[in-house]
């Protein structure tokens, strides 16, 4: 028999525990992993209001330090010693402290989450679980205490959207900008409620930390989640980690992996599909303060540029920080500008360490954070001042955003923010690459 | 967005002819009459409440006061309880911050009406009993300061002399809002659970 389904019929198919789901049906499902990070104490509050013990399936939570982390107050620190608190007293066994890093890349790296599961976090980014076929979706405190308790929650069935990719990316141009120049073309509306589900021939001349970047900021488009359809690469990455963390042996994680992976089928129904060539894509900047409100380069070359800030869930990878380490090689950070980097998580930053970019950055004038989201929502580590600009590898720009209303933040990839640095204003890396 | 009924504007019969239906005793479901305060489109959640608050402020009054202040810092100070929001399409994009709905409910406000919202945010406001309403049409005829009416029962909205119908809620959604909001009706459900199971 036929079928013709989205990813989403079928993830959520299978965590309902149904043979088929249309579009619009409303079913309850059981999340294979839930998600919180410094959010858990204030979830633990609501979770409290229910008079129960303890959480009634403590290893499908998944927590991280990581939003204001290392705490910058003591009432941040205090928020930490809940959540610790809390993760003692229901036995939570997946539970990373500060410098970790932050959630989507941890629970990435720990193989928390695997092709085919359901994630959903009390963070919207979740839809970043994504880039390797998992259906991630954000969801609220009050829902996360509600998973808590009952282990299950309503979602609807999302129509689907397909996107396209084909051919390949120039010299210069980043996953980065193919996803700012989606998210400014289809706008912060364009894929509201719907699953964004990628297919094509370019997405595998994407390598895996970049093809991180497309799902992660499809929450910029209102999506309930998005799709990537896993490859031997996805799986080769994601068992290697899962048999690292439960010592069971590479070729039997590696099955496990596939055997879970879901694809759509071939005939399944769409409300829209939209092709993108990837040769025609140029360096993309979002300007202040909208996400989707997304230029070429060249429309704001030349911005003075106070703060470069490389990192967060969206472009904290290692590959991220290699770029900058290129550009940055044997020059300096301009007088007035700072760079700023802060990895996604303490593996990055041991990576980083051991391959000498860190050397390299370091040397150039860069500063180091601890690994974490840092400043991406203002809350320490690199806030700007009132009038200040700040080029951002991050996924948001919102007004207030990284803490102060009258800072405008500019998005791009690590190389134009690097590039920038060393510039002191918004300018693209020179592809020549002369030393 | 769900394809929506399209809604009818209706000639007004009678001002004060609002269907009052008193079924339930849930605060959400009786009619709610404020002012309107109108915004825009893509109305985000860093501007409804902003993130370096989200670790430190807890309680319901203090989140009241930096409601919307980095776009409209007028709001929190003047803002009277049972006004109403209406704004363009995707409020609330952005962040899964569930403080977005809780401080705009403690200052007062009891529904939002909006061309569409964000995924996220529609969900937080249902699961705490603040009423979200897909209301184009509505939208079209706002206007900042005008009094406005609705009647969640009968679904339809008042504004100056136009009765406005909207679509009814999801089931589920319907039932956690007369809930009062998700905790009290998991509160509900666990309780019969645990009946059931003696
Ligand atoms: S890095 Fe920024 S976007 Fe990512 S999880 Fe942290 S705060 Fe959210």
């Amino acid at each position: 028999m036929t079928t013709n389904e989205t990813f989403a019929q079928k993830a959520l198919a299978r965590s309902a525990g149904l043979r088929h789901v249309q579009t619009g049906q409303v079913v309850d499902v059981r999340p294979d992993r839930i998600l919180s990070h410094d959010n858990t104490a204030a979830i633990a509050r609501i979770f409290a209001e229910f008079g129960l013990e303890r959480v009634v399936d403590p290893d499908r939570l998944a927590i991280t330090l990581d939003h204001a982390a290392p705490p910058p107050t003591p009432l941040h620190a205090q928020n930490h010693a809940e959540v610790r608190a809390f993760v003692k007293t229901n036995g939570v066994r997946h539970f990373f402290e500060v410098g970790r890093g932050i959630c989507h890349q941890v629970l990435s790296e720990e193989a928390l989450v695997l092709p085919g599961q359901l994630i959903l976090g009390a963070d919207s980014h979740s839809t970043h679980f994504g880039w390797l076929g998992a259906f991630g979706a954000g969801i609220g405190r009050s829902e996360v205490a509600a998973l808590w308790a009952t282990g299950e929650l309503w979602l609807r069935v999302p129509e689907s959207i397909r996107i396209v990719l084909e051919g390949r990316l120039s010299e210069g141009v980043t996953s980065k900008d193919l996803t700012l120049h989606l998210v400014g073309s289809l706008g912060a509306a364009g894929g509201l409620y719907k699953s964004v589900e990628f297919t094509g021939p370019g997405l595998e001349t994407l390598s895996l930390e970049s093809r991180m970047v497309l799902p992660n900021m499809m929450a910029e488009i209102g999506a309930k989640n998005a799709y990537l359809p896993p490859d031997n690469a996805v799986f080769d990455w994601i068992a290697n980690r899962l048999s690292a963390r439960t010592g069971v042996p590479l070729a039997t994680c590696r099955e496990e992996v596939e055997s879970g992976t879901i694809y759509p089928d071939h005939d399944a129904q769409y409300t829209n599909e939209i092709t993108f060539d990837l040769s025609t894509i140029e360096v993309q900047v979002a300007c202040p303060h909208k996400v989707d409100n997304v230029q070429p380069i060249s429309a704001v070359a030349g911005i003075r540029v106070d703060q470069a800030f490389i990192g967060t869930c969206t472009n904290g990878r290692l590959e991220d920080i290699a770029a900058a380490a290129e550009i940055v090689k044997e020059k300096h950070v301009a007088t007035g500008t700072r760079l700023l980097i802060i990895p996604a998580s303490s593996a990055v930053l041991l990576d980083a360490t051991e391959l000498g970019y860190v050397t390299t950055l370091l040397k150039a004038g860069a500063v180091f954070g601890p690994p974490g989201c840092g400043p991406c929502m203002g809350n320490h580590l690199g806030v700007p001042a009132p009038g200040e600009v700040c080029i951002s590898s991050a996924n948001r720009n919102f007004k207030g955003r990284m803490g102060e209303p009258e800072a405008e933040i500019y998005l791009a990839s690590p190389a134009v923010v690097a590039a920038s640095a060393i510039a002191g204003h918004i300018t693209a890396p020179n592809p020549k690459r002369h030393a | 967005m769900q394809p929506l009924r399209l809604p009818a504007i209706l000639p007004h019969p009678i001002l004060n002819g609002m269907p009052k239906k008193s079924s339930s005793t849930s605060p959400t479901h009786q009619t709610i009459s404020g002012r309107i305060w109108k915004y825009g489109d893509d109305i985000n959640t860093d501007v409804i409440f902003p993130g370096k608050y989200t670790y430190t402020l807890r309680e319901p009054e203090e989140m009241a006061a930096h409601a919307l202040e980095d776009l409209d810092p007028g709001f929190a100070s003047a803002v009277q309880p049972g006004d109403v929001i209406v704004a363009g399409r995707n409020f609330g994009n952005g962040s899964s911050r569930e403080q977005a709905v809780t401080c705009l409910r403690a200052a007062g406000i009891e529904a939002i009406v909006a061309v569409s919202f964000g995924r996220i945010y529609y969900r937080n406001a249902i699961n705490n009993g603040l009423l979200a309403i897909v209301c184009p049409q509505a939208v079209e005829s706002a206007e900042q300061g005008q009094s406005i009416q609705i009647d969640p029962h009968a679904h339809i909205i008042i504004i100056s002399d136009q009765e406005i119908e909207f679509p009814a809620l999801s089931q589920t959604a319907q039932k956690i809002l007369s809930a009062g909001g998700l905790i009290p009706y998991v509160k509900q459900s666990l309780k019969s659970t645990a009946g059931s199971t003696g």
